[in-house]
């Protein structure tokens, strides 16, 4: 971040992460991410295997009709059809195999706003996967853990510029409810709820910010910043949502409803390790499936 | 209530559960961003265990950390221990010569700036080459490089609206601040000229030009001087 660039990468790394292990890829090979908007891509020549993580959305490709959460098998010739469904915004189709795509600081996550990086796919791009390796012949399931499920309760600690609110915002923050906007993308979602007016905040340096800021602009409107945020940021941070949080609130949609929990810092990091042995646990247990 | 941050009593707050943000000074002041930097360079130096990243700005320093190796008192420690040692020398900056044209649609912000500043447009060009800039820190988005040193004169409050499509390689005031754009976007600072500088580059050794704490000269240049797509 000090050169102004965020972390970027998936804004759901532990469906992304699933994606790859359910197939036995390192981790950190390239993967696409798919919005709302979904995917459809053929499969031009050769045969390869695919996981679709992440998300509920709908998968189909020839005859199989199936859910993200699963590994299949994908040849020449089949169309490869991927939608949203019941529940969640972000997916992540894996390849057993390795994507050949730009790579920008050593990694191939686009920014969003720039276009640095893989780059975001467009209508028509042909992807080229080297060393293809073919899928199993029925479809497998990956299991979807319940902590992958959209979470609309979400730990923060208050800070680090709380003390441009009164004391009444604060109390608010976690005592009232929230809901997403349609206000939603790679940088950030906007909430609607009460409003957190600041005090007069409007002279803060440019502070560095993170992932999971909650930041508020003069009016008292909160945005929660997303993996593509801008790196420093002159409102002021009320608040700030725990790593582990991140994923699952990132599958929540627009107007589902959310609600912040305060916890102190020392509980905060006692969770992030917990949540952190909990997810690699399992993602060792889908590699050796 | 807290109390006020100085450089010798940086506020020290933790952020989530993976950083710490150290303030030392509520208000931008030459030595608190001096204080950062050496911060910054004295933290970069001890290779601590579970540092994951250090990020400079105006007045504070991010330093993020990952929970599962160290934990908020200890880089707060860390920190202390920092500053309570004699401050380590800096690199020294680099100086970079960066190029500017004026002309008229490369600059089409100038003619107010002059006017507000109340002299003529050629007096605002001199002004502005006249400052003293250093990089203050990036943000924003990859490459902002915000950097101080606009001169009394030339210093406007931000616009009331945005101009749009502002594209890349734009050299922008607002107050005290300087930048040149690297993305075409729509900004609220007045667009004052135009550069060429590559500011992020394909060199694996360096990928961005300009170091935090480095300093610039600005060059003025025909619009014929300049490479790549702001010349024709």
């Amino acid at each position: 971040m000090r050169f102004g660039v965020p972390a970027s990468g998936p804004m759901d790394r532990i469906a992304y992460a699933a994606a790859n292990r359910a197939l036995g890829n390192p981790d950190g090979q390239p993967a696409i991410e798919i919005s709302l908007g979904g995917l459809r891509l053929v499969c031009l020549s050769g045969e390869i295997g695919i996981a679709v993580a992440g998300g509920g959305f709908v998968v189909e490709t020839g005859e199989i009709v199936t859910g993200s959460w699963s590994v299949l098998n994908l040849a020449a010739g089949e169309t490869l059809s991927i939608r949203p469904g019941p529940w969640g915004c972000w997916t992540y189709l894996g390849f057993a195999g390795r994507p050949d795509v730009a790579h920008w600081l050593g990694s191939a996550a686009t920014h969003a706003l720039s276009g640095l990086g893989g780059g975001a796919l467009q209508p028509g791009q042909t992807l080229t996967i080297a060393d293809a390796a073919p899928g199993p012949a029925a479809a497998r399931r990956i299991p979807c853990p319940v902590w992958a499920r959209p979470q609309d309760e979400l730990h923060v600690v208050i800070g680090p510029q709380d003390r441009f609110f009164p004391p009444e915002a604060i109390e608010a923050l976690s005592a009232q409810a929230f809901a997403l906007t349609d206000a939603y993308d790679r940088m950030g979602v906007r909430l609607s709820g009460p409003l957190l007016t600041p005090l007069n905040s409007l002279s803060i340096p440019s502070e560095p910010v993170l992932r999971g800021s909650v930041q508020v602009s003069g009016d008292g409107v909160a945005t929660v910043l997303l993996a593509d945020h801008q790196t420093t940021g002159g409102y002021p941070k009320i608040a700030t949502i725990i790593d582990a949080d991140l994923d699952g609130f990132v599958q929540l949609r627009p107007h589902d409803p959310v609600a912040f929990r305060k916890v102190t810092a020392d509980r905060a990091l006692q969770i992030a390790r917990q949540r952190a042995q909990i997810h690699q646990d399992w993602l060792n247990g889908l590699g050796r499936g | 209530m807290s109390l006020a941050a100085t450089v010798d009593t940086p506020r020290i707050t933790p952020v989530a559960d993976r950083a710490i943000l150290v303030v030392f000074a509520d208000d931008i002041t030459e030595a608190a961003h001096e204080a950062v930097l050496r911060l910054d360079a004295a933290l970069q130096d001890s290779a601590a265990p579970g540092i994951v990243e250090t990020v400079p700005a105006f007045v504070s320093l991010l330093i993020v950390f990952d929970p599962i190796r160290t934990d908020h008192n200890a880089v707060a420690g860390l920190v202390r221990a920092s500053l309570s040692r004699p401050a380590a020398r800096t690199a020294s900056p680099q100086i970079h010569d960066i190029a500017v044209c004026y002309d008229g649609d490369l600059a089409p912000d100038l003619d107010d700036v002059a006017r507000l500043a109340g002299m003529s447009r050629d007096a605002a060009i001199a002004a502005h080459l006249a400052g003293d800039y250093s990089i203050f820190m990036y943000g924003f988005a990859p490459g902002y490089a915000y950097m101080a040193g606009v001169p009394e004169s030339l210093r406007l409050d931000r616009k009331q609206s945005a101009r749009r499509g502002v594209p890349a390689g734009s050299v922008l005031i607002a107050g005290p601040q300087c930048l040149v754009s690297t993305l075409t976007m729509p900004t609220g600072w007045w667009v004052i000229g135009r550069s060429d500088a590559t500011i992020l580059r394909d060199d694996p050794e360096r990928q961005f030009l300009f170091d935090v704490g480095d300093r610039v000269r600005f060059r003025r240049v025909r619009r014929d001087e300049l490479k790549g797509p702001a010349n024709g």
